[in-house]
């Protein structure tokens, strides 16, 4: 194992079992509603940090495909925007599990829901518009073009929506924030590294996935190529 | 078409072909052999025809004066095409009828302030994905290639724009007068509030639909496509309109809009210059 470049998936690992081991079993506040749900602060939220990042990740590749035209980048902008939407359904589930046990719902109508779920109807479509080209080149253009268009308007929609309506979630509407009193300085010392790392472990995933498309494009092009082989 | 008709429209071809610019106006034409050479008939002296028609070149990135004249002929371009096909206006506006008048039987009273208003947006919404989906799957094939030949990307999405604006205006309206007449009462209390709403509407859903029928277009389900694609795009839009004509509706302190309308604004500007960014890489094959 190459220690200059593989560093940072020890690092993952380290602030996983970091993560898991104290977010189980580290002190947290108790708090009225929350009482040992507040855990899930650690798996919930972070996985919106990976999905982001991730998506991110696609659209600057997506970018990077329409400056060069390399089907590199589009198939790295494919496999981002992948894990972004693994991670935006490990969020929506443990998102969901966490309204039922506090706010007594599966699903409500909640500014944050909303956006979550047009990402993912964003993103669904996003695929479908794959599946529906043939030609490499044009299905790469059109994907690219796409997930701009789309990622753009994302960010506005997330920006301009908690104006308009009032959310559950901590910090808006008269909620309290987490950073008020609840993410005592204790938590703190267990989110930041589970942020870190889940989003290191979404990347990791990204570029295991790259390795396997890249492969098995390279067998389907030898197969072509050397067809009794 | 009536004869007389259609030289009027040769008239007004002839005025243009003196301007540069005939090689849009060949596209248009019902029968292009034909009209090729009417057209060479007017332009080469001495009436003698011409067999290799040369197009007029058009300077790709000339200046923005350039742009605004290309805009302006292939604005004109989809009027004379709208106006030789009417079966396609008309379709669409029976098909806001329709609808209408469904809503209409399924509700038979009429329902409250709040879904009244929902009601008419979803009609509208539908009515526009249906509206501006033709805008680039009706063109043929060929007709693309010679289209991007003749006019730089940019002006041809400015002017698929401006004319779904247009159109989508024209249809909202007649929607919207439809809508009062068949569902009966009218709770608006601020009639312009409302109509000002309609308009920016309208106009930031045809930059969001003109570059996903763009998209459509290009691939081989185009229709499931057009809508899945622009839904959720759409949904910033339909929310801040919907929250604007409930605020017309309920007779609100218009400025409490204001702050909607200048978000209203802000997204077709947004949209607007992503579609203008992008298109460029969506025309070349």
């Amino acid at each position: 194992m190459n220690i200059k470049k593989n560093w940072w998936k020890a690092i993952t690992c380290v602030l996983l079992f970091y993560t898991v081991i104290e977010g189980f079993l580290g002190a947290v506040p108790a708090r009225d509603i929350l009482n040992e749900t507040i855990r899930n602060l650690y798996f919930h939220v972070p996985m919106w940090f990976g999905m982001m990042t991730l998506l991110f990740i696609s659209v600057i590749y997506g970018i990077k495909h329409l400056h060069n035209g390399a089907m590199r980048s589009d198939l790295i902008a494919r496999e981002a925007a992948h894990t972004g939407v693994i991670m935006g359904v490990l969020g929506l589930i443990t998102g969901s599990l966490w309204a039922r046990y506090t706010w007594g719902t599966w699903w409500t109508q909640d500014t944050k829901l909303n956006g979550a779920a047009i990402t993912m109807l964003i993103y669904f479509a996003y695929f479908i518009l794959r599946g529906s080209v043939e030609d490499e080149q044009k299905r790469a253009r059109l994907s690219a073009v796409y997930s701009i268009f789309a990622f753009v308007m994302m960010i506005v929609f997330v920006m301009i929506l908690p104006r308009m309506e009032d959310s559950l979630h901590p910090g808006n509407g008269g909620n309290p924030a987490f950073s008020k009193y609840d993410l005592d300085s204790k938590m703190r010392l267990v989110f930041y590294p589970a942020v870190l790392g889940w989003v290191l472990l979404g990347v990791w995933i990204m570029s295991v996935r790259i390795r396997i498309a890249s492969i098995s494009e390279a067998l389907l092009n030898h197969s072509d190529t050397h067809p009794t082989s | 078409m009536p004869r007389g008709r259609s030289r009027i429209f040769s008239g007004r071809i002839a005025h243009f072909v003196q301007q540069k610019s005939a090689g849009i106006f060949y596209l248009c034409m019902p029968n292009p052999r034909l009209s090729l050479l009417q057209l060479n008939q007017q332009f080469s002296p001495g009436g003698q025809t011409n067999k290799n028609l040369v197009l007029p070149n058009f300077k790709k990135g000339g200046s923005s004066n350039d742009m605004l004249k290309e805009v302006r002929l292939l604005l004109y371009k989809e009027f004379l095409l709208e106006s030789r096909q009417k079966q396609s206006i008309n379709g669409l506006i029976l098909y806001l009828i329709s609808t209408i008048f469904v809503c209409k039987m399924c509700f038979r009273s009429l329902p409250e302030p709040s879904a009244w208003n929902a009601l008419f947006w979803i009609i509208l919404l539908f009515a526009s994905i249906n509206a501006s989906s033709k805008s680039f799957m009706q063109d043929s094939r060929a007709r693309f290639v010679y289209m991007y030949t003749m006019a730089s990307p940019q002006a041809i999405i400015l002017a698929k724009i401006s004319y779904n604006t247009i159109l989508l205006i024209v249809l909202s309206l007649i929607g919207f007068v439809v809508y009062i007449i068949l569902l009966g009462g009218n709770p608006i209390q601020n009639m312009p509030l409302f109509l000002t709403d309609v308009l920016l509407g309208s106009m930031g859903f045809s930059a969001v639909l003109t570059s996903m029928s763009a998209i459509a277009a290009r691939t081989n389900n185009s229709f499931t496509l057009m809508a899945i694609l622009s839904f959720p795009l759409l949904l910033p839009l339909i929310m801040t309109v919907v929250k604007i004509s409930k605020n017309a509706i309920d007779g609100l302190d218009p400025s409490i809009s204001y702050k909607y309308l200048v978000v209203l604004f802000g997204l077709n500007l947004i949209s607007g210059a992503l579609s203008y960014l992008l298109f460029p890489y969506l025309w070349k094959d």
